[in-house]
């Protein structure tokens, strides 16, 4: 069913207003929607709140294509499939924090929606060879469900081809996080374990380390099959590579931007029972400037910066009121934004 | 690591590290694995050892050792001192020779290899015509005489090693002057001993395998006598005046020759099968002695009838109408005698015999009637029982120290009074700083108290808790009732006994309150026992409490071992510790934690299934706390219940192999035999290998859940007197670890000392923490207001420590395996954290807080964590900051044993088992060495003497040469590294290193 209808594009008012107009063209006042248009490039992108619906507009290029789907039978993932896109639309979308609060009700591609369960991370400085990969275990009963064994892998050394050790993954337990993401398979080469080096390292300590993770644990694999990579296009890597070039002309390619945030949050709830009352988590204590602990923390703020994260823990900043120190408000900074990246994809 | 380097880099800090940290293994402890050689210099009266790995160890007077290791890490097969010299050769089993020199060298005398020979026959001679069967020092001490497979004798210079060809003794030279027709060339063949005259060193004895023996003139090049035995040949020994020897041989018969001027071939004199005359098994080495009174000691190794006591290791000792076997507990190395060195002496007049067997060292002293055994100053068998855990105790007030040692004399009045005969060279060692004791626990139930304050590791005293319980053992069943008229003489000597009767006996943990004398043991049937240092021997009953850890739960069944029965009425115990309470875990599984307070009175225990704290003053259970997690069925069977009975039944064979042999002296057939056994045992090791080796090498990654096995286990215990409810009040508190990341905190009420019968101890729980990475708690310490650790229990009233800190706020550091986490108190919040899994992939397995003093200044000390990884790395991070200071690889990651055995002391050394008879001592600390550090001076020679008649003019020679500074440093680097790293590439690495350092 098709409408067809002008707008002022100087002028293209509130999306609230937009969204009641919809209703009212389609003649469904009472029926939740999910709102979409067709870019430049031809994806398939939300319109759910007043920046996206005015960066629609603007590109009408004169005849804006808007898609509207009954929200039950929504195709969620009809909506951009490309993290490059999407990191681009968290940006647009932390700029007016508020509107979250004004519109609980519009939830199209709202990360809350989705316990994130796994994504690919840091594409945009690692070699196309490689995959980062985040598993979120918190939330979730699922098993990690991997093993990893021992094996050798060939390098590309100035003495030619040489066979190194290295960690490898063994097996997917069938139904696992791990098979259900389908990011990792097996005899794929695990290289990192949160950003950490495993070359060296015995079957044990890397065990150890990814147990010692197992609640925030992303692992940098050489894939065994390598035609499932992300084709870094030139388009996307135009998009999300400005804001990343910009602020680190220099950057090392392969710094684990998430690395400290992920080692900061999430395995930090540990629970306190007081005279057999009810569980609480365990606040953090006041800070004491000569800590280890604000260092790295304030290096974390710094590499946030490296993946365009910073808005978002600007909108954690505005969020907390005063009272609550630095120490705090940055990994919750951290949540915030790997649950707005955080995305199930499937390749 | 970056978060680690980037604010480690002040300077002030760095050169204060230095004052304060550093790290050296400093000496092995214990007696060594696998010996497989002996030697001793009468002059210089130092003992040498030669073990399978290839490491050599020199014995003198307490204090005085040495330690070389052979490069090739090959078995030593002899040792041969040179007369009158601070050298030695050595002989190893890749047929090669090596020269070590006792230099001083900074005012102490360092072991080093100076030479290295591989003797290299004619080209195209087959490998025999070299292999050294026999080696002779010659006292002019400048030749070699080397025996070889193929009868030949070289003759090498020393120290050059240059072979001296037209000296060498061939086969056929020496038949030449043998008549032909009893003798032909393969008589001479493999040459077994070589002896030189006592009396002219210009004639040798030459003792072929084949039974044919030569005097041989060295002088003229021939033959001056032969003797034709008709046994083959073992061993030979001249009597002193050089008039007789003596041959042992292969049936188990010795021979006497008489030496006399006119007769060039002799008939023996006496030919006696001392256990005939059924066959015997081989005499393989035997002594003559001589003596005043005219009645010689004929000592030799073997002998003993083949089908009934063949499988013996004896060495019988004969003077006159006296006869005695010594049975010992394994397998004999070798045996030397220690008799008058002076040349001039008429008799040999021996004093003692020392013994070399597999697992220990065995002095008999020949003087005293009865020929008791002397007790070894050094060389303890740990492994007497296997060692199941230790615990190690610093700076021992005098008090109980003079009481243990008391305690511990009485339990040695079976011992010579003989001083140790073996005592050359001096200890320049400083004396220790202070009194340590070390604490083994043992398979057998025992703990035994050993002095570690020096480079002795010395048995002070030895507790039994058997006599509490009811074992299958009956304790009057005592091996050594031998009826007066047995034959043989056996007599058991020696203290390895590796059998443990009951594995339910084994002790898992130790406590000592030094300052008290309380001492809390727990084992592995869920036992915990309190005792007390008693000076008298008393008889008394033992209170027992049952703490039942399931509580109220339902549905339970324990599937592991029963626990131990307990014995009724009163039980005598000898003086020294004597418990008075004995509480039983119910299930009774292996107590995995252990914690005592000696002020307050009371004693903690935990196991797989809960904790339980109980009050030794009133003698009452005042509560237990169940840590199960109602899913962990693992944990109630019994861990490794099946691994356990294997063992069990292994053992119950072997026990009643030792019975069958103890108790049926009728011949028996070869079946059953210890060695059997063990071939069995090895076979199913080598099969149980072979499984694991099918079975790809995989780890499955998976969170850690509540629902985990052994989440329960209680890992540590630990009592602090801190601020657990509000921040006005301090208060008696209890805090317990376990294996799945909870910490529980219990809030005490100890009634005051006048009241402390009458009001009973109260507990609540006031805390509960869950780690939410649910690692294995491994450590709890609460840090005063001053971030200083909590003072032991009376250390305060003992004026040995600050009162804490009540003031300031205190501090919970909680160390799991993965982390280190400082939390506030009362109110518990999160402060500091440093990961260690996460980012190094290694875990804790060993933490202790240990006092680190700069050896620069006095008055500087500081408060560290020592931390064993399962890695084998030691790290030391600082508190309460938790930044890591440095880092030291100590262990091979692959030797799990020695990182189990691990124990920390409270100023910064340690010690692991190395092999399960030797601990190996290192220090971390700058100020805290405890090291071997000895001189051996060369003694006099008495002009006199007839020996150095020709060269006597030379013992000027061991002086170091002012130039080789730089390779002793280098060389001496290499004896501190153990033989057992007998891994190829771990010894690579380490001479790369030193050849880098140079």
């Amino acid at each position: 069913e098709f409408r067809r209808f002008s707008l002022e594009r100087s002028k293209p008012g509130k999306f609230e207003e937009f969204y009641g107009l919809l209703q009212h063209v389609h003649k469904i006042p009472n029926v939740d929607v999910l709102v979409g248009y067709t870019d430049i490039h031809g994806d398939l992108l939300p319109i759910n709140n007043d920046d996206n619906y005015h960066k629609a507009v603007s590109t009408a290029n004169p005849l804006l294509r808007i898609f509207i789907q009954r929200k039950e039978d929504a195709d969620y993932s009809a909506f951009g499939t490309d993290t490059m896109t999407r990191k681009k639309n968290v940006l647009s979308n932390v700029l007016r924090p508020d509107n979250h609060k004004k519109k609980p009700h519009i939830v199209i591609s709202m990360p809350q929606d989705f316990r994130p369960v796994s994504s690919i991370i840091d594409v945009d400085i690692l070699p196309e060879t490689h995959r980062r990969v985040r598993l979120y275990k918190y939330g979730t009963d699922k098993p990690l469900g991997f093993y990893i064994r021992d094996g050798s892998s060939v390098r590309v050394t100035p003495h030619g081809l040489e066979k190194v050790p290295g960690i490898f993954i063994s097996r997917l337990v069938p139904g696992g996080l791990a098979q259900s993401t389908g990011l990792l398979a097996v005899n794929d080469e695990v290289l990192e374990v949160n950003g950490i080096e495993v070359s060296g390292k015995s079957l044990d300590q890397v065990t150890d380390m990814m147990i010692a993770n197992s609640r925030n644990l992303i692992i940098t694999v050489r894939p065994a099959n390598q035609r499932n990579n992300v084709v870094r296009n030139s388009r996307t890597s135009g998009s999300s590579g400005q804001s990343t070039e910009s602020s680190l002309p220099s950057s090392t390619p392969n710094i684990l931007g998430n690395l400290l945030q992920g080692e900061e949050e999430s395995d930090e709830e540990d629970i306190i029972i007081e005279d057999s009352g009810e569980p609480q988590q365990i606040p953090k204590a006041a800070p004491t400037s000569d800590s280890i602990e604000s260092l790295s923390q304030i290096e974390l703020l710094h590499e946030s910066t490296q993946n365009g994260f910073l808005p978002s823990s600007e909108m954690n900043l505005n969020h907390s009121a005063g009272s609550i120190s630095m120490e705090y408000e940055v990994p919750e900074a951290g949540r915030k934004s790997l649950e707005e990246d955080g995305t199930v994809i499937t390749l | 690591m970056r978060r680690f380097l980037r604010p480690g880099h002040d300077p002030v800090r760095e050169r204060l590290k230095r004052d304060l940290f550093q790290f050296n293994k400093t000496v092995e402890h214990g007696f060594p694995h696998q010996p497989s050689a002996l030697g001793y210099s009468p002059f210089l009266r130092l003992m040498a050892i030669g073990t399978r790995s290839g490491a050599i160890k020199l014995y003198g007077a307490p204090g005085v050792e040495f330690m070389g290791l052979h490069e090739e890490n090959n078995t030593v097969m002899q040792i041969h001192f040179i007369p009158d010299q601070c050298q030695l050769v050595t002989l190893l089993d890749d047929n090669s020779l090596h020269l070590w020199n006792l230099k001083q060298h900074g005012g102490a005398s360092e072991l080093r290899e100076e030479h290295r020979f591989t003797l290299k026959g004619p080209p195209g001679s087959p490998p025999s015509a070299t292999q050294v069967t026999a080696v002779l020092p010659h006292s002019s001490r400048e030749v070699l005489y080397l025996g070889t497979e193929s009868g030949n004798i070289f003759v090498v210079e020393l120290p050059s090693f240059r072979v001296l060809e037209d000296r060498t003794i061939t086969p056929e030279a020496v038949l030449q002057r043998v008549p032909e027709d009893n003798c032909n060339r393969r008589s001479c063949e493999l040459v077994e001993a070589l002896r030189e005259h006592p009396k002219n060193p210009n004639q040798i004895l030459i003792g072929y395998s084949r039974a044919l023996i030569v005097l041989w003139d060295l002088q003229n090049n021939q033959a001056i006598h032969h003797f034709l035995g008709n046994q083959q040949l073992e061993n030979l020994y001249w009597q002193r005046d050089g008039s007789k020897f003596i041959s042992c041989h292969y049936d188990g018969s010795y021979t006497q020759w008489p030496v006399s001027s006119d007769n060039r071939q002799s008939e023996p004199l006496e030919n006696t099968v001392p256990y005939g005359p059924f066959p015997c098994k081989a005499i393989s080495k035997i002594y003559w002695q001589t003596t005043k009174n005219g009645l010689p000691y004929i000592i030799f190794q073997g002998g003993m009838p083949r089908a009934s006591y063949g499988d013996r290791h004896s060495i019988s000792v004969i003077h006159g109408s006296q006869q005695t076997a010594f049975d010992f507990t394994s397998r004999v190395i070798d045996f030397f005698i220690i008799f008058s060195s002076d040349p001039a002496a008429e008799f040999d007049d021996p004093s003692a015999l020392v013994v070399l067997a597999e697992e220990e060292l065995v002095v008999i002293d020949l003087k005293s009637a009865g020929w008791p055994a002397v007790h070894p100053p050094y060389l303890a068998s740990l492994h007497c029982s296997a060692i199941t855990c230790s615990h190690h105790v610093s700076n021992i007030p005098l008090k109980l120290w003079e009481r243990i040692i008391s305690a511990g004399s009485k339990q040695n009045i079976h011992y010579s009074s003989m001083p140790w005969p073996i005592d050359g060279g001096t200890n320049i060692a400083p004396d220790p700083p202070q009194r340590d004791l070390l604490l083994t626990g043992h398979e057998d139930g025992t703990v035994r108290f050993w002095d570690a304050s020096g480079v002795c590791l010395h048995l002070l005293y030895k507790l039994s808790t058997v006599r509490v319980f009811l074992t299958d053992a009956d304790p009057n069943d005592n091996m050594n009732t031998l009826g007066e008229d047995e034959w043989p003489p056996l007599r058991k000597v020696g203290t390895f006994d590796p059998y443990s009767d009951d594995p339910r006996l084994g002790i898992q943990k130790i406590y000592l309150c030094k300052y008290s004398g309380y001492l809390a043991v727990a084992g592995t049937a869920g036992q915990v026992l309190v005792m007390e240092l008693n000076d008298e021997d008393a008889e008394h009953v033992v209170d027992h409490a049952e703490a039942d850890l399931l509580q109220d739960q339902e549905g339970y069944r324990w599937k592991g071992h029963e626990k131990l029965k307990t014995r009724d009425g009163p039980v005598r115990f000898e003086a020294g510790f004597q418990p008075f309470v004995l509480v039983q875990c119910q299930p009774p599984a292996v107590v995995t934690s252990l914690a005592l307070h000696s002020e307050w009175k009371l004693v903690a225990f935990g196991t797989s299934h809960g904790f339980g704290l109980f009050d030794h003053q009133q003698k009452r259970l005042v509560f237990v706390k169940c840590t199960l997690h109602p899913s962990d069925q693992l944990a109630l069977e019994g861990p490794l219940s099946r691994v356990k009975s294997l063992k069990k039944s292994l053992r119950q064979s072997f026990r009643r192999i030792r019975r069958s042999r103890v108790s049926s002296r009728k011949r028996r057939g070869a079946g059953g035999n210890a060695s059997e056994v063990q071939e069995a045992n090895a076979k199913f090791d080598q099969d149980a290998l072979q499984e694991m080796e099918l079975a790809p090498v995989q780890r499955k990654i998976e969170a850690r859940s509540a629902e985990d096995s052994f989440t329960g286990f209680v890992r540590t215990l630990y009592f602090a007197d801190t601020f657990l409810r509000d921040s006005s009040r301090h208060c008696p508190s209890l805090w317990a670890g376990t294996n799945g990341g909870t910490v529980y905190a219990f809030s005490l009420r100890v009634p005051p000392a006048e009241r402390r019968m009458d009001e009973p101890v109260k507990a609540e729980q006031a805390k509960e923490i869950q780690l939410m990475h649910r690692a294995p708690v491994v450590g709890i310490l609460v840090l005063d207001g001053r971030s200083t650790p909590l003072p032991e229990p009376l250390e305060v009233a003992h004026d040995l420590s600050k009162s804490p800190d009540m003031q300031g706020s205190h501090q919970l550091l909680v160390v799991s395996e993965e982390q280190f986490k400082v939390f506030t108190l009362p109110k518990v919040s999160s402060k500091l954290k440093l990961k260690l899994t996460a980012l190094e992939g290694c875990r804790v397995r060993k933490v202790t807080v240990a006092n680190f003093g700069s050896c620069k200044t006095d008055d500087y000390s500081e408060n560290d964590l020592a931390v064993l990884t399962n890695l084998g790395d030691i790290q030391i991070i600082s508190l309460p900051f938790l930044k890591l200071q440095i880092r030291y690889p100590c262990i091979r990651k692959e030797d799990v044993s020695g990182i189990a055995s691990c124990v920390f002391t409270k100023y910064g050394q340690g010690f692991y088992l190395i092999s399960p008879s030797e601990f190996e001592r290192f220090s971390l600390s700058t100020k805290w060495l405890v090291e071997p550090r000895c001189i051996v001076d060369m003694p006099e020679v008495t002009s006199n003497n007839h020996m150095h008649n020709k060269s006597g003019t030379e013992n000027a020679e061991r002086k170091s040469s002012p130039g080789d500074c730089g390779e002793d440093e280098r060389k001496s680097g290499r004896l501190m590294e153990h033989a057992l790293l007998n891994d190829e590439k771990v010894l690579k690495e380490i001479q790369s290193t030193l050849e880098g350092g140079r």
